[in-house]
């Protein structure tokens, strides 16, 4: 049986007419035919407002027929998910969002006034007292010097011109209220205390999706359990919770002290709602944000340190995400039901669907982030009119994590939640058009297509025909989500140059510490829900406990086959010592990580060192509906842990 | 009823006829969802495996939501085998498993009740997984459908938090205080069985 977007029974050729207008559309936005006048005119969209099949308009039209459960040669990896339909928009009409950055507040401002202690009466929600405070009042003031307050509340907003205006969910610091939510710019060594109030509207008025009970987690922090966004944490509105960022190295309070290990320096996290079994919904309506944090070395100034290109003006964050629109009311639509993974059919980047971006020939730094809900990404920088061309970029950062040293690429793959930072260097291109395009190939929740012939045995997708389908879309054919105008006038550029200059930044922290135990995690699925070593999320329970200020390694196996998972640890950065037993062969994972891509049936081994902090943190998979349906486990940093194995 | 909530009926909630376990006709729609909280789940009477341990979990859900339910909150099992669910066939199983009013079990025409499951996404994409019904018997979906609030829990979790999660239907609004993060050691009672989802041979 085949089901449309909306779940709705079609028959075959139906789907599979829709498989190709799916096609065909993602062909004619790469060329720049998006309108339904032009569609109209040039007679390739019917009345009731299916693309016609164009044979002729590309080699590829003609061939690409989507496999089906009786060709020979494919798999259900190949098969397409249900096909989303939003209604057509323009591309590359607007501007990219730049967010705003967070202004503080006069701790004055805030009442009840903040206190170590949760305020329950006051209507604060927080699971213990500040942990830092309590720990080191000199290092870490109550308050402390930096004071936010933020309200999440529903405002309406324009993701295209040809869509109706949406209401979605937004981050105010009381200057600006959007989504993604203003961005922080944080330092190490400025402890800071966010006030997150939920002003988000009744249940009853949430707009067919969403429960406006929230609680705000910031990747990679290495914060405080009762401040770091534990699902299990969360609060109605009216209510509200005081989170402090310590904004310190990890090993501070341990094997280095007292500031840290500078080679844990973070630099890109990001912040969203984690509700338990609310968190796709939530982020998917717009709950998410920038947290930039700087050093003495990733200044922000592209005069001093490491010399990166100038924030923010140089320096720009880029939330992605792909989303689907009701055909009929153009209003943002949710799958309530899906169970394995939304792929939305419309791309937005930092809220608007394909903006644009005016740059000057000289280096940027981009951070670029997978919002989800499900997607995966291969980015391109793609010339149109030098489809051949490579046109490589540099990764500086995996995760937010400055690498040892920048890594040539020409393309490189994030998961949902996973971070890059690149610097692209515009200055051979002035004058020029260029795109940000994703050019991997994902056509369900499960994951990317595999790549052909690389391992033997793997499944490999292949057309009608017998034609394997490669992982990758050729240039120009995937999604185009960025245009880049750049200027034809030349600039001064004082950033570091990757090519000439060969900068390095942070050595990798040593690996080769005994573990105090290894603990091995079976992802799998289990009678319709996603679990791991058997096991289901839940609030009341705590699967182990880690031992405060210890070296632990973690195996992720891959029981689900085909899938891939993008799997979350909260607290601590972890680096990858193997993929199936050997060092993982991409460079740019020499790295330290906060989410690893569990690939088809693989085994991955993970080092981490659990430092500082106490308390309640979750693993789980950032296939957020994955999260959602209990693919998610409780552990507890404790002075004892415990030696569990499989818990 | 807001064109929002018109929607979401269009997409997922057909209004097909279904007959219950004692053999009365109801709409699925406007007699089961309508204006309620409720419960989803999918089973099979003579399945052994992992249907016994939801349907024993859901009767203990049964007795934490008290005379909540039947009055706020509607559970509805649906048959993934409706040619040998009868309604007497699943009334018996119902009163083998002390389920008491409040909780519906439904069967109907096998072509409804799998329009049924893929409405409510009780599948997996592995179509020969797909086709072993075990694999979709471990899902419970939640929803306040007046409210569009839809979630969903593993239906061999503990039953204290499913219940709890059903609560949220009931008093979204609701402050629910986080536990403290000075843990009971992990000491939870472990559902043994564990059906593991592999295609059918
Ligand atoms: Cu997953």
């Amino acid at each position: 049986m085949y089901f449309n977007v909306f779940g709705e029974k079609v028959s075959k050729g139906r789907f599979k007419q829709m498989v190709n207008a799916f096609k065909n559309r993602q062909e004619l936005i790469a060329a720049g035919l998006t309108s339904r006048r032009d569609l109209l005119k040039l007679g390739l969209l019917s009345a009731s407002g299916m693309l016609l099949a164009k044979h002729g308009l590309s080699a590829r039209a003609q061939t690409a027929t989507t496999p089906t459960s009786t060709s020979p040669g494919s798999f259900n990896l190949c098969l397409p998910g249900n096909q989303a339909a939003s209604p057509t928009t323009r591309a590359f009409v607007e501007p990219l969002p730049i967010m705003p950055l967070a202004q503080t507040v006069p701790v004055s401002s805030l009442s009840p006034a903040p206190t170590i202690a949760p305020n329950t009466a006051g209507g604060e929600v927080r699971a213990a007292s500040h942990q830092a405070p309590l720990l080191n009042p000199s290092m870490f003031p109550f308050p402390p010097p930096r004071v936010y307050q933020v309200r999440q509340h529903a405002i309406q907003a324009v993701q295209s011109p040809d869509l109706p205006t949406q209401t979605i969910w937004a981050f105010d610091d009381g200057f600006h209220a959007t989504s993604p939510g203003p961005t922080y710019r944080a330092n190490y060594g400025v402890p800071q205390l966010v006030r997150n109030i939920n002003a988000l509207p009744p249940a009853n008025q949430n707009g067919g999706f969403g429960m406006p009970s929230v609680t705000t987690h910031l990747h990679n922090g290495h914060t405080p359990s009762e401040s770091d966004g534990n699902p299990c944490d969360f609060y109605p509105s009216g209510n509200f919770c005081d989170q402090y960022y310590p904004n310190v190295l990890a090993g501070f309070s341990f094997d280095h002290r007292p500031t840290g290990d500078i080679n844990e320096s973070l630099s890109t996290l990001w912040y969203h709602d984690h509700r338990v079994d609310f968190t796709a919904q939530n982020t998917y309506k717009g709950l998410l944000g920038f947290y930039c944090l700087f050093n003495q070395f990733d200044t922000g100034d592209e005069t001093t340190g490491f010399r990166l290109p100038s924030f923010p003006q140089f320096d720009i964050p880029l939330a992605f995400a792909d989303k689907v629109y009701d055909p009929t009311t153009g209003l943002l639509a949710f799958d309530l039901f899906n169970l394995d993974g939304i792929l939305g059919d419309k791309f937005l980047v930092n809220g608007k669907i394909q903006p644009f971006l005016q740059v000057q020939p000289r280096r940027y730094r981009f951070r670029l982030l997978d919002t989800g809900p499900s997607r995966f990404y291969e980015f391109f920088l793609t010339d149109p009119n030098h489809l051949g061309a490579n046109n490589p970029f540099f990764v500086i950062a995996n995760d937010g994590n400055l690498l040892p040293a920048p890594v040539q690429v020409t393309s490189v793959r994030i998961g949902v939640a996973e971070r890059v930072d690149v610097i692209i260097d515009f200055s051979s291109f002035a004058g020029k058009t260029l795109y940000l395009e994703n050019r991997l190939r994902q056509i369900n929740g499960m994951g990317p297509v595999p790549p052909q012939g690389l391992v033997p045995g793997q499944v490999e997708c292949s057309d009608a025909f017998g034609n394997l389908l490669s992982d990758i879309l050729p240039a120009g054919q995937g999604n185009l989500l960025l245009q880049f105008r750049v200027s034809g006038t030349k600039v001064v550029d004082n950033s570091v140059n990757p090519m000439l200059d060969h900068p390095t930044f942070y050595a990798l922290p040593d690996t080769t510490a005994t573990p105090r135990v290894t603990r091995t995690f079976q992802f799998d699925r289990l009678n319709g829900q996603w679990s791991i070593n058997g096991q289901f999320m839940d609030c009341n329970h705590f699967r182990f406990l880690v031992q405060q200020n210890s070296v632990e390694n973690w195996i992720l196996f891959n029981a689900t086959g085909d899938w891939t998972h993008p799997i979350h640890i909260h607290l601590e950065e972890h680096q990858i010592l193997s993929r199936n037993r050997v060092p993982p062969p991409l460079a740019v994972e020499h790295s330290r990580k906060d989410v690893t891509q569990l690939r088809q049936n693989e085994r991955v081994l993970l080092f981490f060192r659990f430092r500082d902090w106490l308390g309640k943190y979750p693993l789980h998979c950032h296939n957020v509906i994955h999260e959602d349906h209990a693919m998610m486990g409780l552990w507890n940093v404790q002075p004892q842990g415990d030696t569990v194995l499989r818990p | 009823m807001t064109d929002l909530r018109e929607s979401a009926r269009r997409r997922y909630f057909p209004d097909l006829t279904l007959r219950t376990q004692d053999d009365k006709e109801v709409r699925f729609y406007d007699d089961l969802i309508k204006g309620k909280i409720v419960t989803i789940n999918f089973f099979y009477s003579k399945c052994e495996d992992v249907c016994p341990i939801v349907t024993s979990n859901l009767v203990k859900v049964q007795e934490l939501l008290g005379d909540q339910v039947g009055r706020k909150v509607f559970m509805y099992s649906f048959s993934l085998k409706p040619k040998e669910d009868t309604p007497k066939a699943m009334k018996e199983y119902a009163e083998m498993h002390g389920v008491r009013p409040g909780w519906t079990f439904l069967t109907g025409k096998p072509e409804d009740l799998e329009l049924l499951r893929r409405k409510l996404g009780f599948t997996t994409p592995d179509l020969r997984a797909d086709k072993d019904v075990t694999n979709h018997t471990g899902n419970i979906r939640y929803g306040n459908e007046p409210f569009m609030l839809w979630g969903a829990c593993p239906g061999m979790a503990d039953p204290q938090w499913i219940a709890e999660s059903v609560e949220w239907m009931v008093r979204p609004d609701a402050v629910h205080l986080p536990h403290e993060h000075t843990p009971a050691h992990p000491d939870a009672p472990r559902p043994e069985h564990r059906h593991h989802e592999r295609p059918a041979a």
